[in-house]
């Protein structure tokens, strides 16, 4: 058998991300469409200013519950009836928050976007907040936080921003609060920070498929229209990070099989102005599969099923960090490797080669990240959280392909941190700790979530 | 909704599908292997999965980490997956990195064998035992995909046993057992071919007769043990499990229509009336009017032989026991089979499968996928565009006569989590 020789690729075709169009409506209400007329499909995203960093100290998770609550009955539909109508629509209607905004959402064809843009409209200008729906939530997120004493991913992720953020900072409360600040939520809670944040003003209406800038901007107004909110001021977020040099911290989970470590630091708000390099660099680090990291612990050694970087981009600076579970005994050797390719990164410039992994991967995958009305839907939102340019999608293939070997060393050294590196290891503390003291880190400090 | 769809055969055996779409300058390449943990021997259960991993390692022309990085580079994403009964591997590329593509796939199903090192085999097997870890033992119910299959199939069936194997079994696995499993499984006419996207059909046809059609035929598979089941399981099997978990969870299992029987599509339509989104039947009673449940779901396995099964995915609230959610959920199970559905009910899950089969198109490696799907089942690729018809032709009837032959206290297997301290309060 005769195997036909390598072949290379083909003249690149042209790809534009969708056009999008915006409108302001007399309350002062945002609309943004794409129109996508390739199959019979309209997403439809409302993007509220109203994410966890808006949660009021001592309150943390009434942004959560607000936004989760928001599809649960409306002065017109009670939640069973309001669950019913979307999806005889053939849609479901999807409510939640992150850090920096609310969002709701649904995605149906266009033959039914007048009845689901009407349920739209109520659920973020009258939502009914009955206090047994909201206490119910309100369980729902207690019975989470049980949960997670046994599920070692969600408990490393929250005990590492626990660790790394300042006390008071806001990032250092898990975004859906923790059981002691969910205990004191209710109904009134959540029915005032709705008054307080949800109206025009704070909110943008993103269309994307099969639906015209008019029909959009209609059905806006129609559903939309009449609604009318005080001025809202911004809230500044305490992302400051512990800054008290290298440590350690161990949560005991007896006879785990394997431990959740999680190694990084503070990082960068979204809009820094290196985001390109960064994100360039951390591709080659540990964001992609061929990534320094994930060929180092899983194809070289085996010590994981999988490792990955990333910054974790939001208004203020979201931490960096390294995530993986590798197999108990070998946490230390894990451990070193990755303190390993952190300092690697800082101290040599990548070749040629290397920095075009990453950059061709961030170049040529760009058109297959918006097949959907949905992706296009979120990348939009995006782009309004952040205030990027308006010609950020149209140039972000561009600005990646121009980051070069000094600039990714650049932002090695500058945003990277092996003094600072905070080490959370969920896992049996009687094989690990003695193991992981040896690598004299810097402090360790122990946890024992046993109940 | 049609998509189009031209398939056709190489003199091989292989079963080659290509489904254009110009709207972006981008395509998937989706292969799918008829072979799965059912096609394991025993004392090899997991082999398919560590097969699975074994051919990103790198080929005859391809280096040990290239096959990862070539597509990456050329701005593409990629993985594969291990099931019952198949395993697939697909990437989506720029539409000019067609070839590249399409070489890298023919290259490993040609020319696999020339890469395999014992030293590349002990890496993967290492690696497949931390996946082991990480999504069965070190996770909340993360058996319930092995210890449901064991329940509800008999010993003897080849979809019994685990899919991602025993650490005893992976240990065992040798470079004899690949070269083996290669030349038997990893054939053209035990695969089929799909490109979906942005391409151009005599192109790929001359691209696909280029690398793919030297490759000999495979010699044939041994057949699988006998598949045949009756059509319910004739009692109410239980299992308890002491789990490191707080709350208890139920999976109440049904053996159903198999994939693409005439009954399969009232099958899907109940288990989205019973547990599918919050206006079905289980959320509406359970989570909303009781408070029981945190959390409700409600899917078809969808195997395409012997028989599938409806499972209903019930997570209690703290507080509530084990006996008290498996009662609860039986209490909903039997007034279905009462009252039966209605007319509206069975509106409201047509139109939620409508838009998720419409979702699901918009993507080129779902669809490419979808297309694999039924050309390995079935033969037919072209069954995809007959979906939503067969969907829509379901009456309440119909789901009310699959409800009274399936859903009975002769067909049902219970697989209860509950946490270790089974004897303490815990709310």
């Amino acid at each position: 058998m005769t195997t036909a020789p390598r072949p290379g690729a083909g003249a690149p075709r042209h790809y534009e991300f969708p056009h999008t169009e915006r409108v302001t409506l007399d309350n002062g209400l945002r609309v943004v469409v794409a129109n996508i007329p390739r199959l019979p499909l309209v997403t439809v995203l409302a993007l509220v200013d109203a994410g966890s960093s808006n949660d009021p100290s001592g309150r943390e998770g009434v942004a959560s519950l607000t936004a989760r609550a928001l599809t649960e009955g409306t002065t017109r539909l009670d939640g069973a009836s309001l669950a019913l109508e979307m999806e005889r629509l053939g849609s479901g209607i999807d409510s939640g928050s992150d850090w920096d905004e609310a969002m709701v959402h649904l995605t149906v064809m266009p033959t039914r976007l007048e009845r689901a843009m009407t349920v739209m409209g109520d659920v973020l200008m009258t939502p009914s907040f009955a206090p047994r729906d909201v206490e119910r939530l309100r369980a729902e997120r207690l019975a989470d936080l049980l949960q997670q004493q046994v599920e070692p991913r969600s408990l490393a992720h929250d005990k590492f921003s626990e660790v790394l953020f300042v006390a008071g900072s806001r990032y250092g409360v898990p975004s859906s609060g923790r059981t002691a600040t969910v205990a004191h939520l209710d109904a009134e809670a959540v029915r005032a920070f709705h008054a307080a944040r949800y109206g025009p003003h704070t909110t943008t209406l993103i269309f994307s498929g099969d639906v015209t800038l008019e029909r959009a901007v209609a059905l806006a107004h129609a559903t939309l229209g009449a609604w009318t909110q005080t001025t809202v001021s911004p809230v500044a977020i305490d992302d400051q990070p512990r800054h008290e040099g290298r440590r350690v911290h161990l949560v005991h989970k007896s006879d785990a099989p394997q431990t959740e470590l999680r190694v990084g630091h503070g990082g960068v708000p979204r809009r820094h102005l290196d985001y390109f390099p960064i994100t360039v660099m951390n591709a080659l680090l540990g964001g992609l599969f061929s990534s320094r990291i994930n060929l180092n612990l899983r194809e070289k050694n085996g010590y994981t099923y999988g490792a990955r970087s990333g910054f974790d981009w939001r208004r203020g600076a979201g931490p960096f960090v390294v995530s993986t579970a590798v197999k108990t005994e070998v946490t230390d050797a894990a451990t070193r490797e990755i303190l390993h390719e952190i300092a690697r990164m800082r101290e040599e410039t990548v070749s040629a080669d290397e920095l075009s992994l990453a950059t061709a991967f961030l170049d040529g995958v760009f058109p297959i990240r918006y097949e959907t009305t949905q992706a296009v839907a979120h990348a939009m939102a995006t782009a309004e959280t952040y205030g990027l340019d308006t010609d950020y999608y149209s140039r972000y293939r561009e600005r990646v392909r121009s980051v070069t070997a000094d600039d990714v060393r650049r932002v090695a050294r500058e945003q990277l941190h092996p003094e600072q590196l905070v080490i959370v290891a969920v896992g049996d503390a009687s094989v690990i700790r003695g193991p992981l003291e040896a690598l004299q880190l810097g402090a360790l400090h122990i946890e024992d979530t046993t109940v | 909704m049609r998509i189009p769809i031209t398939s056709y055969r190489l003199d091989n055996g292989l079963l080659v599908t290509v489904s254009p779409d110009h709207s972006a300058p981008l395509v998937a390449v989706n292969l799918w292997y008829h072979v799965g943990s059912a096609n394991e021997r025993a004392g090899r259960t997991g082999f398919a999965h560590l097969f699975e991993h074994m051919l990103f390692q790198g080929s005859e022309h391809v280096g040990s980490n290239e096959h990862f990085e070539l597509i990456q580079r050329a701005g593409g994403t990629l993985n594969g997956s291990t099931w019952l009964d198949r395993t697939n591997y697909f990437e989506t590329v720029p539409s000019n990195q067609l070839a590249m593509a399409l070489w890298l796939e023919a290259d490993r199903m040609g020319a696999l064998l020339p890469a395999m090192t014992q030293e590349k085999l002990d890496t993967q097997r290492d690696v497949v035992k931390n996946e082991r870890r990480w999504s069965v033992d070190n996770q909340p119910y993360g058996t319930w995909w092995e210890r449901l299959p064991a329940l509800a199939f008999p010993d003897t069936h080849p979809f019994h046993h685990s899919l991602i194997g025993s650490m005893d079994d992976l240990s065992a696995a040798s470079l004899e057992d690949i070269t083996e499993f290669f030349r038997t499984f990893y054939t053209p006419d035990n695969a089929v071919l799909t490109i979906a996207g942005d391409v151009d059909e005599a192109e790929a046809r001359r691209l696909v007769e280029l690398y793919f059609g030297p490759i000999p035929k495979g010699a044939g598979k041994p057949p699988l043990a006998p598949m045949e089941l009756p059509r319910t399981f004739g009692d109410w099997r239980r299992v308890t499990v002491e789990d490191d978990v707080m709350v208890p969870r139920l999976f109440l299992a049904f053996r159903s229509p198999v994939f693409g029987h005439p009954e399969y599509y009232a099958a899907s339509v109940c288990a989205t009336i019973l547990g599918s989104g919050k206006g079905s039947r289980l959320y509406a009673a359970l989570v909303r009017e009781t408070e029981l449940a945190s959390d409700v779901g409600a899917f078809t396995y969808d195997l395409s032989k012997g028989a599938d099964l409806m499972i209903a995915d019930v997570t209690a609230r703290p507080g509530v026991s084990a006996e008290r959610l498996e009662a609860e959920v039986a209490a909903e199970i039997d007034r279905l089979r009462r009252d039966g559905v209605t007319a509206d009910e069975v509106q409201r899950g047509l139109a939620l499968i409508e838009t998720g089969y419409v979702s699901a198109m918009q993507s080129a490696g779902d669809r490419a996928d979808k297309l694999s799907m039924f050309a390995t089942y079935f033969g037919d690729p072209a069954l995809a565009n007959e979906q939503l018809e067969r969907y829509q032709a379901v009456t309440a009837a119909d789901v009310t006569r699959f409800i009274t032959s399936s859903l009975g206290e002769d067909n049902r297997a219970s697989l209860l989590f509950v946490p270790r301290k089974a004897s303490e309060d815990i709310a």
